[in-house]
């Protein structure tokens, strides 16, 4: 059985077609990464000041004036620029990123999204992912379905919002979900789950109009 | 001429008083002026407020003013890789923690340094981020009124000066250093390296020296 961050890594770097420039997050969306073609013409930015970043740096060749936005060392691509923080959230702000993939806490019916604080418990900060979600043109959350068992998709966050009718597309591993003005349209269903499954572990009514395909690889 | 003094990163930070509102360079430690957060934690000041983009890790960055409990406040935009400030929010009252957008958080501090009166953007709206604050239509689209940051003193971190100040960074150590450099009323820069003036090409200068107080050559 294949990881099941592996499985949404994979079915994610799917939509990363007919984009430039994307900002891939910290944790499973930097998973993407592996999966795209080497010969890949996106653009992958970093906020915390790189455009055309490339692969991780291999053990003895880091560099530890490179890093990505989780402090690990990272390598550039040929046409890479550094940038200050700001000129970095200008990019990400002024509607300059194609794409960005971010994991969450909770996403909502409505799209919204809550993923950088639990009062009292976990206190990472929203660190760039506020500017990110209201900045870039498309809003992917890249995530386990569930979290303990719990359902991580809801009718209405319960937690501090990030950002407000933000995530324009779910993937999980279990299925690939659309927020439309409606709600929630269940668009693909991993091979392994059925419709019926993937709706008992969202806590969302999902719309289910149309044959249900499978673009996952594995 | 120019009237940067070169001097010790001790001198430097000795007039860091109790209290101080101070900024600090650095990304997860990447660019943090080290030597003189190391000479900040030798001094002791307590009390102070701190502007930094996020808590670094317990023995990194503004982790080691945290652990020596010289923090008062905190105004960060992550914090998750530090569980000292979870430890510290849950045992002192007194220790406060905001966190800002980190777009915000730069352009902040830009408009603190630029000498704006404050910025509008969208990040944020309908979120804690945006209570209290004013929200101002333009074009029929709302947006928060965001205002500036200023500071006592900016430690930054760059990578080669020269002895005017002018000064040039390397890959993903930039990040909020060039920023916080004209936004204090005394910056503090710290360098691998310090030449002549006229080695550096002027077009290859990215902070210029009129923003630095004191100037201070790392330990090698």
């Amino acid at each position: 059985m294949r990881d099941p961050k592996e499985i949404i890594a994979a079915r994610a770097a799917k939509e990363l077609k007919n984009v430039k420039v994307v900002n891939l997050g910290i944790g499973l969306p930097t998973m993407i990464a592996d999966y795209l073609p080497k010969d890949t013409d996106i653009i992958l930015q970093s906020e915390n000041g790189i455009l055309n970043m490339g692969a991780s740096a291999k053990a003895g060749e880091e560099d530890p004036y490179i890093i990505n936005a989780g402090a690990k060392c990272v390598t550039v691509k040929s046409g890479a620029v550094f940038l200050d923080s700001a000129a970095s959230f200008s990019i990400i702000r002024g509607g300059h990123v194609d794409l960005t993939v971010l994991g969450a806490l909770e996403v909502d019916s409505k799209g919204n999204l809550a993923n950088w604080i639990i009062p009292g418990k976990l206190l990472p900060g929203m660190g760039g992912a506020m500017d990110l979600v209201t900045g870039a043109k498309k809003v992917i959350i890249a995530m386990l379905h569930t979290q303990k068992g719990e359902p991580k998709i809801l009718e209405k966050c319960s937690l501090p919002l990030t950002a407000v009718g933000a995530v324009d597309l779910i993937i999980t591993e279990m299925a690939v979900i659309e927020v439309v003005s409606e709600g929630l349209l269940l668009k693909e269903v991993h091979p392994n789950y059925s419709v019926e499954q993937v709706q008992a572990q969202t806590a969302a009514p999902l719309i289910v109009n149309r044959k249900i395909v499978s673009n996952y690889d594995f | 001429m120019s009237n940067i003094l070169i001097t010790t990163a001790q001198d430097a930070v000795s007039q860091i008083p109790d209290g101080a509102v101070v900024m600090l360079g650095g990304f997860l430690g990447c660019g943090a002026p080290e030597t003189l957060i190391d000479a900040l934690v030798k001094k002791g000041s307590k009390n102070l407020t701190i502007i930094s983009n996020d808590a670094a890790m317990p023995n990194v960055g503004v982790g080691k003013l945290l652990k020596n409990g010289q923090i008062k406040k905190l105004l960060v935009s992550h914090a998750g890789t530090n569980p000292d400030v979870k430890e510290k929010m849950n045992n002192d009252k007194e220790f406060e923690c905001e966190f800002i957008p980190q777009g915000t958080l730069a352009e902040r501090i830009c408009a603190g340094g630029n000498g704006l009166g404050g910025i509008l953007t969208k990040t944020g709206l309908g979120t804690l981020a945006a209570e209290g604050k004013q929200i101002i239509k333009v074009n029929g689209q709302d947006f928060l009124l965001e205002i500036p940051l200023k500071a006592d003193f900016a430690l930054i971190c760059a990578y080669v000066a020269d002895k005017m100040g002018n000064a040039i960074y390397r890959g993903t150590a930039r990040n909020f250093n060039p920023l916080m450099a004209s936004a204090a009323k005394q910056t503090i820069m710290s360098v691998k390296k310090i030449v002549e003036v006229g080695e550096i090409d002027p077009n290859d200068v990215i902070t210029p020296g009129i923003f630095i107080d004191y100037l201070i050559q790392e330990a090698a």
